[in-house]
């Protein structure tokens, strides 16, 4: 057993995205010693890559907005399944944590008065996502970072986490190594937060980066922690289709909040077509109304390209299979129809220079080619509402790692004002639970030494198995058994595969040695990716209906029944076991609010 | 599908060599697919970063055919395909092993800026701030850190100046200074600390910025301007000794 690199905290946080950031803001403001530790180099977390804004009631752009129309849209684009309580909080705290960026040097798009400046987006009633352009995320995340490195907070850099620590029922830390030397690190910690992000990269087609492998939903599964609605997962609509090499990278909802109109190969805008009937009486039935949304009229009602992400993803999808998709199976998204090019620039600087460079075209005088990509994860850790804590004792989780806020679908710029809310609650309760009474003890050697002979596994030269060639054709697999639409039998099918591909995980092979191999990280996130398509397929197979961004093609209609019910993921006796609960239904305080009437101007 | 040869620096601590690998090239690929490809077909190994691949992380930061750019932000049909393409870490940072090199030098000098110290709030709880007062910063802010101007600084690269914080951060600085909330005067560790006055004005670093931020005309050179104002300005210097002992 070789000696390792010790570090002691009261508070570990796993991920150094906007919510594991926020969470050691948080923590260390609490006085208590704060270790983070990132995947990457610091700032470069998929955080960045979040375009469109963050949502926030803040009501500058629109006086009509406040809390409680917020909580409606969210519960409404999450098709009934979130957890109000978080959703409760999550609205009224939204404002703010993002009002508390300003202080720290984030510099939002203004309006007139001076004020934040908030745009429109899917299925918020009102304007309500502050943003930066087209990148709110890198302006998040570079704010948090630079007031984040002054607040005594220890960055582990390049450094991986291959497993949680447990003494008997709490967690106690965490194994990992660093990525620089490939040298084991363990941290001693009263409690952990799990920032770790998402999982699009089990789906071939994704707007994620390959550091989105689903470890905090893994670690956290493996640490004996409950999963909730691990079946929801968002197929964003619009990811660039051509050419091959950028398939998936997102294109933001941002430029049908700009303005942007769906088009099929007709040139017809189908997404008239495809409005549901519980979103009828606000959404615009003809061009000539939603045109005059666009130019500001309080009585115009929205455009139906601003519809959930759900329902304009499957909208684009039915129209390929009917024949009516662009030439490379998606369809046109226009903007140089409905904006000058000046307004263009301005407003989404990185898609114009996204599709000049990439896609070698001029968005303001062109429409865009764009389909379905896997781009977030709903479902995640179950965690208590108020402290973020999941059902192990001191383990954390906030941002997308987490589960509840979003039910069946998200609605975009959630996902950010999320981060901070939740992360800054997560980092707030670690560290509050790390200085109370209970003494964890230390992570005993036998437990370490199992450790290191799983992680060193790989290099077994009698091994054979290419986590390259593994990691495709576990893509391959979800994207085509539990993708967009699934249906019974291809899941089922997708289960004996993926039973297939965790043999051939055991048996994966990595040349070269342990300094920056990328083989090696490779190998090991391929064991908490393959746990978690798992986890997704049965989550997926049992869930019997229709409902946000899970599409059953044999089961097509949403169920009163499973309305009320969410899925749980856990091990029991080493195996995965899932159950549907139902959901405590809604107090009268809110259940009031589902049915507000819509403000007129 | 038309292949062409790679040649990719291997090894470690600065020792090594360049490496072939052919490249089966397919419509719209970027020179980063191209890295992946080779990573997953012939050297599983290779050590490479990059996260985003769509220019917004700044982390797959290289030397291509001698020149630094983001791997994930340039076409292969941008690059002469009948002569091998040349890839190399950045030579300006201590090199680790393949394409990866040791920039958290550039981390202890971010650490080294002061944060913001905002002023209070306005009355009614808000900070108010014109769209026009701010767009310069927004400009400034647009930085990904991928560190390629830090990479071709010449007052790094050939003078090797240890008190010299580099373009980055003398725009970071900058979008500090410029900042409408701040109030702290950073004009004395601007010339002491980050040695704004090495900077000889040649915008090699406004060349390579992928996010085209006018990184010289912009940022660096009104901040000489200030600093000139502030140390070098006789009256204003005169009225500097004058005051300085009633603080």
């Amino acid at each position: 057993m070789e000696s390792y690199e010790i570090k002691e905290h009261d508070v570990l946080v796993i991920g150094a995205g906007g919510a594991g950031l926020r969470a050691a803001i948080e923590a260390s403001a609490q006085g208590v010693s704060v270790g983070l530790v990132c995947k990457s180099l610091l700032g470069k977390a998929h955080t960045v890559m979040a375009e469109g804004g963050m949502a926030a009631s803040l009501s500058n752009a629109d006086p009509r907005d406040n809390w409680e129309a917020h909580f409606r849209d969210t519960i409404r684009g999450g098709k009934y399944l979130n957890n109000w309580r978080m959703v409760e909080i999550f609205c009224q705290e939204a404002a703010e944590r993002v009002n508390e960026l300003e202080e720290w040097g984030a510099l939002f798009d203004r309006t007139k008065e001076g004020l934040i400046a908030q745009r429109n987006f899917g299925g918020h009633r009102y304007p309500r996502l502050a943003h930066v352009g087209d990148r709110t995320g890198l302006e998040l995340i570079r704010t948090l970072q630079n007031h984040g490195i002054h607040q005594g907070i220890d960055i582990y850099m390049e450094c991986c986490i291959v497993d949680l620590l447990k003494d008997r029922d709490r967690v106690c830390g965490a194994f990992g190594f660093r990525r620089e030397s490939g040298q084991f690190i363990v941290f001693h910690a009263k409690s952990v937060v799990l920032a770790t992000g998402g999982l699009g990269k089990i789906f071939r087609v994704t707007s994620n980066s390959w550091e989105g492998t689903g470890d905090g939903h893994a670690l956290a599964y493996r640490a004996g922690a409950e999963l909730i609605d691990m079946e929801f997962v968002q197929f964003h609509p619009t990811g660039m289709v051509w050419p091959p090499s950028v398939q998936g990278i997102l294109v933001t909802e941002g430029v049908r909040g700009e303005g942007g109109v769906l088009k099929n190969s007709e040139g017809r805008r189908f997404m008239f077509d495809y409005i549901p009937e519980a979103f009828a009486a606000e959404t615009s039935d003809t061009e000539e109304e939603a045109s005059r949304w666009l130019s500001g009229d309080p009585e115009a009602r929205r455009p139906p390209e601003l519809l959930t992400r759900d329902v304009v993803a499957r909208a684009i999808r039915s129209e390929r299979l009917a024949g009516r998709g662009s030439p490379h199976g998606g369809a046109f998204l226009d903007i140089s129809g409905q904006r000058d090019a000046e307004h263009i620039k301005r407003k989404l600087p990185s898609m114009y220079h996204q599709f000049k460079k990439l896609g070698n075209l001029d968005i303001t005088t062109t429409p865009m080619e764009v389909g379905p990509t896997c781009h977030y994860m709903m479902g995640g850790v179950r965690v208590e509402p108020e402290t973020a804590m999941s059902t192990v004792k001191g383990l954390f989780a906030a941002g997308e790692v987490a589960g509840g806020l979003h039910g069946a679908n998200r609605l975009g710029g959630n996902s950010l004002t999320d981060l901070l809310v939740f992360g800054a609650r997560a980092g707030f309760h670690a560290a509050k639970y790390s200085r109370e009474p209970g003494d964890a003890a230390e992570p005993s050697k036998e437990l370490l030494k199992k450790m290191e002979k799983l992680a060193l596994d790989p290099f077994d030269p009698e091994r054979k198995e290419n986590p390259y060639a593994l990691m495709a054709d576990l893509q391959e697999t979800m994207e085509l058994h539990t993708g967009i639409v699934r249906t019974s039998d291809e899941m089922e099918k997708g289960l004996e595969l993926l039973q297939a591909l965790k043999l051939r995980g055991e048996r994966v092979h990595v040349e070269g040695n342990r300094q920056y191999n990328p083989a090696w990280h490779y190998a090991l996130d391929l064991k908490n990716m393959l746990c978690i398509a798992e986890a997704i397929t049965l989550a997926a197979l049992k869930r019997e209906e229709s409902r946000g961004g899970h599409t059953r093609e044999d089961f097509p209609e949403s169920s009163d029944v499973l309305q009320k019910v969410n899925t749980f993921i856990r091990e029991q006796n080493g195996i995965m076991y899932h159950e549907h609960r139902e959901r405590e239904p809604m107090p009268e305080h809110l259940n009031k609010l589902m049915n507000l009437p819509l403000k007129k101007g | 599908m038309p292949e062409t040869l790679f040649k990719v620096f291997r090894g470690e601590g600065a020792k090594g060599e360049l490496c072939e690998y052919p490249v089966e090239v397919t419509e719209g690929m970027v020179v980063l697919d191209a890295i992946l490809q080779i990573q997953a077909r012939y050297a599983n190994d290779l050590a490479v970063r990059w996260n985003c691949k769509a220019g917004k992380c700044g982390s797959c930061s290289a030397e291509v055919n001698g020149k630094p750019k983001l791997m994930c932000m340039i076409r292969m049909d941008e690059l002469p395909l009948d002569e091998p393409v040349l890839i190399e870490p950045m030579r300006r940072f201590p090199h680790m092993r393949d394409l990866v090199t040791d920039v958290s030098w550039n981390y202890e000098i971010n650490q080294r800026i002061r944060p913001l110290k905002p002023k209070p709030r306005e009355a009614d709880g808000t900070y108010r701030m014109q769209q026009e007062d701010i767009e310069r910063i927004q400009e400034f802010h647009k930085c990904i850190e991928c560190f390629l101007c830090q990479n071709v600084c010449h007052v790094m690269r050939d003078q090797q100046v240890q008190e010299f914080a580099g373009p980055r951060f003398l725009i970071r600085i900058a979008s500090l200074a410029m900042h409408p909330l701040d109030t702290l005067n950073r004009m004395k560790e601007l010339k002491d600390v980050f040695g704004i006055g090495y900077c000889n004005i040649t915008k090699c670093c406004t060349e390579v910025c992928p996010e085209d931020i006018a990184i010289t005309d912009n940022a660096i050179i009104p901040l000489k301007e200030r600093v000139a104002g502030a140390f070098y300005d006789p009256l204003a210097w005169l009225w500097r000794s004058l005051t300085s002992n009633s603080k």
